[in-house]
């Protein structure tokens, strides 16, 4: 899930560095009025700990393992604008030290994965986190988490002109929803256990709370969206362009080679697309719920 | 003789009620060193910490005259030199040279000064050659005497080490001892290590569930409470 | 550990070592953006920019093969894409598509093995970076190692017990323990950083961080931003770029 360098074209590492440090300017600001002065230390720790905690593999038979991405759990402790900054922390060491992306694909990944997934992850627990459908709400949101950030990628590498055949994008989808569906789990599993050892989750304002909603509900959309226009054609970049000139107009696409993934009962308008990537998240969305259940009701027999 | 550090009646509480320190009454006068005993969760570290001010609690608390409050804070956690039992919190910059600069720079000392005052620390804890390794990469014992350094950079009047000996081999144990002997700081020692209590202590109180509840030396101490290391006698079947 | 590979290389004695930070920073940017702005890397370009590379390498007196190996991560993401795009018939990009990837990772092993992470920190931060920022990911690298260590440690004991054993009822047991194990680092690493910001105050810590080192630019520093931007300029601009 992080990009690295090389891949993505100029208008898009560039436009992701404009969005992702106004983003992360906006967090960092707002982390720091909220802040009392041991934020510095305990950001810094916290970061650290994402990286342990990320390199704790769960074997989950077949011989692969899955692993904690964080952000979610992140945002219900610290809070979202603290979470942001220290997941853009996160990908920065990693983009450095690991090779894990690149630094010219550092803002598109900052925005996938520290700004819109994260939002897109927090939003269920911003919209239910106080009522009885929290741990659901906790388990959606990490799967969102993955599955937004996932879809932003890919994307983002379509939009960028590379060829993604339709193998590749559906092992890709099939890839993020298993580790979405281990990301609700495990931030399950550790806020359960934190409220064992009695760590309060962070509180928000209301307003807080509805605009942090409403930035998910927007990095939701956009994923929709993103994925939907990128299935379009390879090089959407430039009729993108052309596009927008005839801003309103609903056309019918001309046929590409990536047309085998648009799913066959679709319309062939931009609004079916859309409808299109919507209903393969609402179709995963209760099948998460589902397995939350399902583990719940395991672990408590 | 006016006391370094007096304390009276100093009462604290944690959050979820327990009672943490019940009336402790203590003196600290210069050239002493005062050794700490007593079991777990009795209070020393809590006590050690009311002493700059990280925590407040109900008493009174009066260092080098000034009272533990606001306005004196920033001067008495200058006099006050204290160092915890895990060197890795105390450590926290990337390299040691920044480390030990760090207390003089939050003074406002320009940085070639503090850079010099921080080689100066290091110098006494003969670790002058470590001043650009990152933290990570020194033993327990090295780390040990950074942190000491650290501390030392600010000049302080008074030292407060929280169980200086942990995790330290019996060479760097001496060599610590050496080291403190040397300074002429008045120190408060928490330590279960008895035997390097008695070494460098001249007085020790021992404290028990919140209270200091016995004064006297080291000797007399360990012989009042049975204080020391135990030896398990052997079984009779084990043959 | 990874990272204490590279921290190691930060402390050869090449001349890349000895440079100003910004300098480093500005030219590796100036190498990416130039790797990134290609359509379709020919050859020519390749060599040229594999030659500056190369000249990183000897220059910072870092391990060839190490720098290779690390280059060589980006393989397992560019790789697939490189042969989807391939078998759609279009070699030409899938090539250049995994030589961009190659030649940009190997550019950033080159000068963050070539720099202290504190002074490349120091380095970003001139360049514009905030300072809440760039002290946040100074304590997150300082404590990298330790909460590593302390994971680690976890998962032996773990092991040790028994989790990972075939055993199909485990599996459940497997998750409640690595959420307890993951919540206990949580607590302990709260726990860490409230210790540390004690430390802080005990020394005088008073909400700002006062940098020690002084950054200074000498000829040395200019010879080499003034080399690097200039021939990554020439590079993009006077190689053709393929359609």
């Amino acid at each position: 899930m992080h990009i690295p360098d090389g891949l993505l074209s100029p208008a898009i590492w560039a436009g992701a560095y404009a969005v992702s440090a106004a983003a992360i300017g906006i967090a960092a600001r707002q982390a720091q009025r909220s802040a009392q002065e041991s934020h510095l230390p305990l950001l810094g720790v916290m970061g650290a700990f994402v990286f342990a905690a990320q390199m704790v593999n769960f074997p989950l038979g077949f011989g692969t393992s899955g692993h904690l991405v964080g952000s979610v759990l992140l945002a219900v402790t610290l809070g979202p604008p603290a979470a942001m900054v220290v997941m853009t922390a996160v990908l920065l060491v990693q983009a450095l030290v690991f090779q894990d992306g690149g630094l010219l694909a550092l803002g598109a990944n900052v925005f996938n994965m520290a700004v819109a997934g994260l939002l897109a992850g927090y939003l269920p627990w911003a919209l239910w986190g106080r009522s009885r459908l929290r741990w659901i709400a906790l388990a959606a949101g990490g799967f969102l988490s993955v599955a937004v950030s996932g879809a932003l990628a890919m994307a983002e590498l379509a939009l960028s002109g590379v060829r993604i055949a339709p193998v590749l994008a559906w092992a890709a989808a099939g890839l993020f929803a298993i580790n979405g569906a281990i990301e609700g789990l495990l931030t399950v599993a550790i806020v359960r256990a934190l409220a064992v050892l009695q760590t309060r989750t962070a509180e928000a304002s209301a307003t807080a709370r509805r605009v942090t909603a409403a930035l998910g509900i927007a990095a939701l959309s956009l994923a929709t969206g993103a994925v939907a226009m990128a299935s379009q054609s390879p090089d959407a970049l430039d009729s993108l362009v052309e596009r927008t000139g005839i801003a309103g107009r609903v056309r019918a696409w001309v046929a590409t080679p990536l047309a085998e993934y648009r799913l066959a009962w679709a319309p062939d308008s931009w609004w079916g697309q859309a409808l299109a990537g919507l209903a393969g998240l609402a179709l995963i969305y209760p099948l998460a719920v589902a397995l939350a259940r399902a583990f719940r009701k395991r672990r408590s027999a | 003789m006016t006391p370094l550090i007096r304390v009276r009646n100093l009462r604290y509480r944690y959050e979820d009620g327990t009672v943490a320190l019940d009336g402790v009454n203590f003196d600290l006068y210069p050239g002493e060193t005062v050794a700490l005993l007593g079991p777990n969760g009795s209070g020393k570290t809590t006590f050690v910490l009311h002493l700059n001010g990280l925590l407040h609690g109900e008493g009174e608390v009066t260092v080098c005259g000034m009272p533990v409050e606001k306005p004196y804070l920033d001067e008495i956690r200058r006099r006050v030199g204290l160092l915890f039992q895990d060197a890795d919190e105390q450590l926290f910059m990337p390299t040691v040279l920044e480390d030990v600069a760090f207390g003089p720079l939050c003074r406002g000392m320009k940085p070639a000064e503090a850079e010099a005052r921080a080689r100066a620390a290091l110098k006494q804890v003969g670790m002058e050659g470590a001043a650009h390794k990152a933290p990570y990469h020194l033993s327990a014992g090295e780390k040990r005497r950074v942190a000491l350094a650290t501390v030392l950079a600010s000049d302080p009047e008074i030292l407060v080490l929280d169980e200086p000996t942990t995790w330290l081999d019996p060479p760097s144990q001496s060599e610590l001892l050496s080291l403190l002997q040397a300074l002429p700081q008045a120190k408060i020692v928490v330590t279960h290590d008895t035997i390097f209590a008695e070494a460098i202590a001249t007085r020790a109180v021992y404290f028990e569930r919140g209270r200091i509840i016995a004064e006297g030396s080291v000797a007399d101490l360990r012989h009042r409470f049975d204080w020391g290391p135990r030896i398990l006698p052997r079984s009779a079947e084990s043959r | 550990m990874h990272h204490l590979v590279v921290d190691e290389w930060t402390r050869r004695p090449g001349w890349l070592q000895r440079l100003d930070p910004r300098a480093k920073l500005i030219v590796l940017l100036a190498f990416l953006v130039c790797v990134g702005t290609f359509r379709k890397l020919t050859v020519a370009a390749v060599l040229a920019l594999g030659g500056l590379v190369a000249a990183g390498v000897i220059l910072g007196k870092l391990p060839a093969r190490g720098v290779a190996a690390r280059a060589l991560l980006v393989a397992p993401f560019a790789g697939p894409l490189a042969v989807a795009s391939a078998l759609s018939g279009q070699t030409g990009q899938a090539i250049s598509l995994l030589m961009r990837a190659l030649l940009s990772a190997a550019a950033v092993v080159v000068i963050v093995g070539a720099t202290p992470m504190p002074r490349l920190l120091r380095g970003m931060e001139w360049l514009g970076a905030p300072r809440f920022f760039v002290l946040i990911v100074q304590f997150l690298y300082r404590y990298l190692f330790l909460l590593s260590e302390q994971a680690q440690h976890m998962r032996l004991a773990a092991l040790s017990r028994g989790i990972g054993s075939r055993h199909a009822g485990i599996r459940r047991v497997l998750w409640r323990a690595a959420g307890g194990a993951i919540g206990v680092l949580f607590v302990r690493s709260h726990a860490r950083a409230a210790a540390i910001h004690r430390a802080m105050l005990a020394r005088g810590f008073r909400g700002s961080l006062v940098p020690l080192e002084e950054l200074r630019m000498r000829l040395a520093d200019w010879v080499f931003l003034l080399a690097g931007i200039t021939l990554s300029a020439a590079i993009r601009l006077g190689v053709r770029s393929g359609s």
